[in-house]
């Protein structure tokens, strides 16, 4: 009896198993990476796979955006960033992608998007979240947007928030 | 404990690991090197700083959509009388990752994060339903930046 695999379907079932333990990295590491001096060896150890196999899958998803970073994530607030505004902007449709990456490129704006409008109870397109330690100092933040952004822009407002009513951070569940 | 509070070696900690951790065998060695302080050490501050909630959370930050789920920035016009009662429906839907009140007509605002596309606009519709009030869905389009960097 002859066994006979094309290369392809080996290749795809490779493909399957690192999609599979892709999944498995991403619930194993909701709660954080292990404080040791070898976190990798640790959690490898946990998905039954080697170190060297377990580094190679965080790199691929990192170079493919799947993984932004492994980092801190600050809590702004307790850091003495207690003024946050969402700055939100009607900008001309024709130039807004080209402005969104000059206002998402300002040091103090943590996340830029465009988002639909919702006339006429919400006219604005471009958002871009601005920290800072006072009100005063996130009002300056918005203005050097306003600036930027001239006359492209109609109308501008921030929303600052008032009170967190629910911070879980995201939890991905399995199917 | 509050910024204020942080030390100098917090303060390079906090700043560092806001960038990014390598992957290597000895990732905390490496940082340690560049900070010039010792791994055991910095393991610990990290430790405390997490215990201290000045971080939230240390370990691989993923992109939802990119793994196939779905977010979506959600907004509500609720009257000041009925915020309390909607607050606490919205929030008992485990979709609903964090929720803010903002100063603004439109003065609820939550992320939702779900499994597929189909999954959010079910629960857009199951909010609404529950409170009785219209959910504004504004999905992002496009991303310009994310990338927080809050130097302290």
């Amino acid at each position: 009896m002859s066994v006979c695999i094309s290369r392809s379907e080996v290749d795809a079932e490779k493909e399957t198993d690192s999609a599979e333990l892709d999944r498995r990295i991403v619930f194993a590491t909701q709660a954080g990476l292990p404080l040791v001096s070898r976190p990798y060896d640790e959690l490898a150890d946990r998905l039954g796979v080697s170190s060297e196999r377990l580094q190679q899958r965080l790199r691929a998803m990192l170079a493919d955006g799947r993984m932004r970073r492994i980092a801190a994530v600050p809590n702004h607030y307790r850091l003495g960033y207690v003024a946050n505004g969402m700055s939100v902007w009607d900008v001309d449709d024709r130039c807004v992608d080209a402005l969104g990456e000059r206002v998402g490129a300002l040091d103090f704006v943590s996340h830029c998007y465009r988002r639909p409008r919702h006339p006429p109870d919400w006219p604005y397109n471009l958002f871009a979240m601005v920290h800072a330690h006072d009100r005063d100092e996130a009002r300056d933040k918005v203005e050097r947007i306003a600036a930027l952004l001239g006359d492209a822009c109609r109308a501008h407002e921030v929303l600052f928030s008032k009170r967190i009513l629910k911070k879980t951070g995201m939890r991905l569940r399995p199917d | 404990m509050s910024a204020t509070r942080l030390d100098n070696i917090d303060r390079a900690i906090v700043n560092r690991l806001q960038q990014g951790l390598p992957v290597c065998d000895e990732p905390y060695q490496a940082v340690a090197d560049e900070l010039g302080i010792s791994e055991k050490k910095l393991l610990k501050r990290i430790q405390q700083l997490l215990d201290d909630r000045l971080l939230t959370r240390f370990g691989p930050l993923f992109d939802a959509e990119r793994l196939g789920g779905a977010l979506s920035l959600c907004a509500m016009k609720i009257p000041l009388d009925r915020f309390d009662k909607v607050s606490e429906q919205v929030n008992a839907f485990d979709q609903v990752a964090h929720n803010y009140e903002r100063e603004h007509l439109l003065n609820m605002w939550f992320v939702l994060a779900t499994a597929s596309a189909e999954e959010k606009n079910e629960v857009v519709r199951e909010i609404e339903s529950v409170t009785g009030h219209r959910v504004f869905d504004m999905p992002k389009e496009r991303e310009y930046y994310v990338g927080l960097h809050l130097p302290v």
